[in-house]
């Protein structure tokens, strides 16, 4: 029994390793119970665990009063989830209706003024929750592209050169730990008197966001990229020796993908970075993501205020959690180690 | 015919905290074109040292190597490299692996003409059908037999193999062994071997290079080989020649690579 004990313990934290059974194991049923045992600590333990917290956070939530009233409970969030929802159909809808009008309105004015343009109007409602998240998700990807473009040729440029890491080295140190508070205030200032084009692509609050996101998440991706270069096994590259394969070929076709693994971890921490520092940025640059909409709801203090935030930190944690599978998702499709490491 | 490899006073120092340590000294060599040597030592003497200043992979300390009537200074396609580990690229296929070499060296030929090239390799070494397969679906042997296409592919002007049957099983040497003289047959590419296999030695080469224990490790006797090729095993295991040249090399082994260590010391 001691060794079974164990196993149901160990389970959860070997997600993906073979079980390796302690005993020989003589009969079908035994091998049921275990499954059965497997599947309660791997499904069933989350659900108790998840239960439980509903709990406590319903009975906190019943005894604590703050300013607005009383916390939300898990309810009252899920309902304020379910508002925000409804209203971004509605105003969907809205903007629905609103373009069948623009339409007839200009086939009506086209029909009587002949030869004339009708100007060009665009529907502008208040950006929903919705919108929000996908503004967001942009400008975190935005950021997150500008930062990987950066990073990972510097990463391999630094593998690559003792002497590049060297001089690189003092910057990565220091840099590294600065806060997305203090680098937005600079990205703001520089981006308020560089980007000024007559027709502009993007919002400076949107830009100066995404450049944020890269300044703080290019780091992991960075070092990651610079060590798994450095750590490439010599034999490949005794192999591009004795072929004289060129720099671009060797970087291309030999370090590049055995550094590969090592980037993709670089990659997935970098992009969690982003996400995390993207609410902050978007707080302090007024950029219509969901960190502007906690900063706003908090603003509003009217009694929804807490729910509201609520539900944003579950969308913001679980899109946290799905961005990180799906890099582990394409690490595991480009590397040819499936993603091990 | 004259001498188409020349290995001259070739030394190797490493430097140490004590000073430096010599690990090959005054190594010299000379190989016909065309001619299959084999290196054998004890472990640890410079066999792999001597074998890597040839493929430029390893800095010369002292002397020099002659290679086709020019002096090497770098590592290059001219010399097809197997090493104990085949370190196949594990993101290529086997078929991938073999090409990447063949672009290089047959740079002018058409893609078509190049991945033939790659493809007689690969089938020639018994890998037709698991071509393109990734090294971590092939098995020790038959990524080692992709090392050996792979070096063969860039047709060099000389072979360089390091124990390249080291980390196999008995019946999976003896079925290389067969697959390396094979194709070798066919090219007749002037080879440098090393072995730990006074067998392997006997049946593959022309001629055995004693190496002496280092430091200082250097040539201590050679035994030419003058079986008939092709050879075959069978038949070689009844020759009492066979277990003469054996007899001889193993007692080169226990009793006189010892001998210039002594004499390194006195001098
Ligand atoms: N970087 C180095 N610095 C100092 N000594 C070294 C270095 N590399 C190798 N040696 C020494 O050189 C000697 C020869 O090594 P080498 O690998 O050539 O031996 P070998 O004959 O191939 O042995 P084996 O049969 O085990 O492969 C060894 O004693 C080793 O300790
Ligand atoms: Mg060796």
């Amino acid at each position: 029994m001691t060794h079974e004990a164990v196993n149901t313990t160990v389970q959860p934290v070997a997600e993906s390793a073979p079980v390796v059974p302690q005993k020989p194991r003589k009969h079908a049923e035994l091998r049921m119970t275990d499954a059965l045992r497997r599947l309660l600590s791997n499904m069933g333990a989350p659900l108790v665990s998840f239960a439980i917290f509903l709990f406590a956070w319903s009975q906190i939530a019943e005894h604590v009063k703050v300013n607005f009233g009383s916390i939300p409970g898990p309810l009252a969030v899920w309902h304020q989830g379910v508002i925000l929802w409804d209203e971004h159909w509605a105003e969907r809808a809205k903007e629905a209706e609103f373009y069948k009008d623009l339409a007839k309105h200009r086939a009506e004015f086209l029909a009587t003024h002949p030869g004339q343009t009708f100007p060009d109007i665009k529907y502008s409602g208040p950006p929903t929750y919705l919108d929000q998240i996908c503004t967001s998700l942009e400008t975190v990807f935005t950021g997150f592209l500008i930062g990987s473009l950066i990073a990972v040729p510097a990463g391999i440029l630094c593998g690559l050169s003792r002497t590049i890491h060297n001089a690189f080295n003092p910057f990565i140190q220091i840099f590294k730990p600065v806060s997305p508070l203090a680098w937005l205030p600079i990205v703001m200032i520089l981006v308020s008197a560089l980007y000024n084009p007559p027709h502009p692509w993007f919002e400076k609050a949107f830009l100066s966001s995404a450049i944020t996101v890269a300044m703080c998440s290019l780091w992991p991706t960075l070092i990651n990229t610079a060590l798994g270069v450095a750590s490439i096994d010599k034999d490949y590259l005794n192999v591009a020796r004795v072929l004289k394969l060129g720099w671009w070929k060797k970087t291309w076709r030999i370090v590049l993908p055995s550094a590969l693994p090592y980037i993709f971890t670089g990659l997935r921490l970098s992009l969690g970075v982003g996400w995390m520092v993207l609410i902050a940025a978007e707080m302090l640059a007024q950029n219509p993501g969901l960190g502007k909409f906690v900063w706003d709801m908090f603003q509003n203090g009217s009694s929804d205020t807490l729910a509201q935030i609520m539900v944003a930190v579950f969308t913001i944690g679980i899109i946290g959690f799905a961005l990180d599978r799906l890099m582990l998702l394409l690490q595991r499709l480009v590397s040819y180690d499936g993603g091990k490491i | 015919m004259s001498d188409y490899v020349e290995l001259f006073n070739l030394t190797k120092t490493y430097p140490t905290p004590k000073g430096a340590a010599v690990i090959v000294q005054d190594f010299n060599l000379r190989i016909k074109k065309g001619e299959f040597v084999a290196l054998i030592g004890h472990s640890g003497c410079g066999k792999s040292t001597v074998l890597s200043m040839l493929a430029g992979l390893n800095d010369i300390s002292g002397g020099g190597i002659i290679l086709a009537g020019k002096e090497l200074s770098d590592a290059g396609p001219d010399r097809g490299v197997v090493f104990q580990s085949p370190c196949l690229l594990p993101w290529m296929t086997a078929f991938e692996n073999v090409l990447l070499g063949v672009n290089q060296v047959f740079f002018t030929a058409s893609k078509t003409e190049r991945r033939q090239i790659a493809e007689y390799y690969l089938t020639v070494v018994g890998l037709g059908d698991a071509m393109h397969k990734r090294p971590p679906e092939l098995s020790q042997g038959m990524k080692q037999r992709v090392g050996i296409a792979r070096a063969f592919a860039l047709s060099p002007k000389m072979l360089l193999l390091d124990e390249p049957f080291g980390m196999l099983d008995t019946l999976t040497r003896i079925e290389l062994q067969q697959v390396l003289l094979d194709v070798w047959q066919r090219t007749k590419l002037t080879a440098l071997m090393v072995t730990h296999d006074v067998d392997e030695a006997i049946f593959l080469a022309d001629r055995v290079v004693m190496m002496t224990n280092g430091p200082a490790a250097g040539v201590g006797d050679t035994l030419p080989i003058s079986f008939p090729r092709p050879r075959n095993r069978a038949a070689l295991l009844e020759n009492t020649e066979y277990y003469r040249c054996r007899e001889y090399l193993i007692t080169f082994l226990e009793e006189r690579a010892h001998r210039k260590t002594s004499l390194a010391k006195a001098a």
